[in-house]
């Protein structure tokens, strides 16, 4: 009758483990930037320029991974970039995520104009290209780090609005509503009570897949110099300033890319961990 | 005037104009047991889903009304509706795969609506749920009432279901083939079980089905459905000994005999189905001339 599902044991797993433990360590060390930095990640210094990392011929001692042509610490720069891609993966994925989640659910459950309203709007939204539109934004707005979490908001609710109504849909059709509607639950009730518990799932996968965008947004618009100001390091202002100097210094590029992939595989691969955990069927 | 249910010429379409169910009539004393049969796409579910209030969005309500407690359902705002609904009525869905939220423990889910729809206090919710699964004769509740529904079985979940449904004690239960998702044995369990509780409970059943079998071991009066006509409306015990309509007496002989298991399947005859098709095109030309 009760089945022995619920008492296997589900294994954490490693990629769980793996992208998890990227993702805490990064969010550590950039709290701790400022101890753990041995430079001032703006300090220029001509006579440290291009200094290779630490086990190559050359190195200087604190220059762990290498010095820029400017001769500021790549390690320094990384660490403190963090801040920035952390800070916008946060802040704009969640954002991003509220927002397409309820027009999402609305439109899902109650159909009829209201879905048409947010459909056609969702439509329209995609027919921008996404990054050309984000630089737009930013031309309008001003850079700045607000600016970034407002670009990435505007251009990236429809994803979630899309899946998540689809998802709507499909569960508002399902028995266990009509009975919560003969019940006399409310409509929101129903919403809130009935549906939103099984979508969240997807919304959790959404969620980090959304946060590993949004740090590709903002090494994109640091890349073209529409980011925050350039006397702060970001990691896309990195690989942009260690594409001009690739042949002479191939770690000023290469660290920050590795950071970069390394940042954004974890929060894909946390996603989909955390969907089987959420998910009541698979749990 | 004084029956429990009534419906008067109660009429629904789809958005583009067909008909679905055609000015239907039927009337439910307290405590009656009646079965509405007849094949898929009759229109059966969509009377219970009328009178609910559930009925799917394309689907729209064009004439008719609906006498429950007093009110006709049909004029109750959204919000009324709802209340009236949510206290006095209750439904036994079909599929227990899908009537049960996937994401809550069963225990939750029952008492839930209890204390926010109908305000019960949350321990006398509690007690409710154990005395309910007590009823539908399910054992080991306390660990049942801490399982999600994926953990259950097809059978004890509709024995949840039954149990949710009767909850609130409501007076008109509508069991929408309550049996169907299931299998024979299981089957026979239910039945006797939904007979068992509408007996103790004295609650008025409509029962929707395509069995004739199940309606008669489990009801007193049936209406037989086809194409959203109420065709014949009489007692179970005269239905068997003698049906009215042409398509009634068909409608039993193609029934299967368990006692002669190698006997042909016998359709209903085309002559039947032309002789209903046409009536039912006549009515519809009046009920349109009539609008």
């Amino acid at each position: 009758m009760v089945d022995n599902h619920r008492y296997m044991k589900r294994k954490f797993g490693m990629r769980m483990w793996l992208s998890g433990g990227w993702l805490v360590f990064l969010i550590a060390v950039t709290l701790m930037a400022p101890i753990l930095s041995p430079h001032d990640p703006l300090a220029q210094d001509l006579f440290a320029s291009r200094l290779p990392p630490f086990w190559m011929d050359g190195a200087e001692p604190g220059y762990y991974l290498g010095s820029d042509s400017l001769g500021r610490d790549v390690l320094s720069r990384i660490l403190y970039g963090a801040r920035v891609a952390l800070v916008v993966a946060l802040i704009a994925s969640t954002a991003t995520c509220a927002i397409g989640t309820i027009l999402g659910i609305i439109s899902g459950y109650f159909g009829g104009w209201v879905d048409m309203i947010v459909s056609r709007l969702v439509d329209i939204w995609m027919a921008f290209p996404p990054v050309l539109f984000a630089i737009l934004l930013i031309a309008v707005l001003g850079t700045g780090l607000t600016s970034i979490i407002i670009a990435i908001i505007v251009i990236d609710w429809t994803r979630f609005c899309r899946v998540i109504r689809a998802e709507t849909m499909s569960q508002g059709a399902m028995d266990y509503v009509s009975s919560a509607k003969a019940a006399g639950r409310p409509k929101f009730g129903i919403m809130i009570v009935e549906i939103l518990p099984n979508v969240l799932p997807t919304i959790v996968v959404l969620l980090t897949l959304e946060m590993g965008i949004a740090v590709i947004v903002e090494a994109i618009l640091s890349f073209v110099n529409l980011s925050i100001s350039t006397d702060f390091p970001t990691w896309g202002g990195m690989i942009s300033e260690g594409r001009t100097s690739v042949h002479q210094a191939w770690w000023v590029i290469v660290f920050p890319l590795i950071t970069l992939f390394l940042t954004v595989l974890s929060f894909s691969q946390l996603g989909e961990g955390l969907k089987d955990r959420f998910d009541p069927v698979l749990r | 005037m004084s029956s429990f249910l009534r419906i008067r010429n109660l009429s629904v379409s789809l958005d583009n104009g067909q008909r679905v169910l055609r000015s239907i009539n039927m009337d439910l004393d307290k405590g009656e047991v009646r079965g509405l049969v007849g094949e898929s796409g009759a229109g059966k579910s969509m009377i219970g889903k009328a009178i609910l209030g559930i009925l799917p969005r394309a689907l729209k309500i064009d004439e008719g009304e609906i006498f429950f407690q007093g009110k006709d359902l049909l004029t109750l705002k959204s919000n009324e509706l709802r209340k009236t609904i949510g206290a006095n009525a209750a439904l036994i869905p079909q599929d227990p795969l899908t009537a049960l939220n996937p994401s809550h423990r069963i225990g939750p889910q029952i008492t839930n609506r209890l204390v926010d729809i109908l305000g019960w206090k949350r321990n006398d919710a509690i007690s409710r749920t154990y005395d309910l699964l007590d009823e539908v004769q399910i054992p080991d509740a306390e660990r049942v009432i801490n399982s999600f529904p994926h953990e259950l079985s097809g059978g004890m979940r509709q024995r949840i279901l039954i149990a949710s449904a009767f909850a609130a004690e409501p007076k008109l239960i509508i069991a929408d083939e309550p049996t169907t998702a299931l299998d024979v044995t299981v089957q026979k369990q239910i039945l006797k079980l939904i007979r068992e509780m509408q007996v103790r409970h004295g609650t008025t059943l409509l029962f929707v089905t395509h069995d004739l079998g199940v309606v008669s071991k489990v009801c007193q009066s049936l209406s037989v459905l086809y194409s959203g006509k109420v065709i014949e409306d009489t007692l179970v015990s005269s239905f068997f000994k003698m049906p009215q309509h042409d398509y009634s007496k068909a409608l039993l002989t193609a029934t299967p005999k368990y006692t002669d298991p190698n006997s042909d399947l016998i359709p209903v005859p085309e002559g039947v189905l032309n002789s209903v098709n046409d009536e039912i095109s006549k009515g519809d030309k009046e009920w349109l001339d009539g609008r």
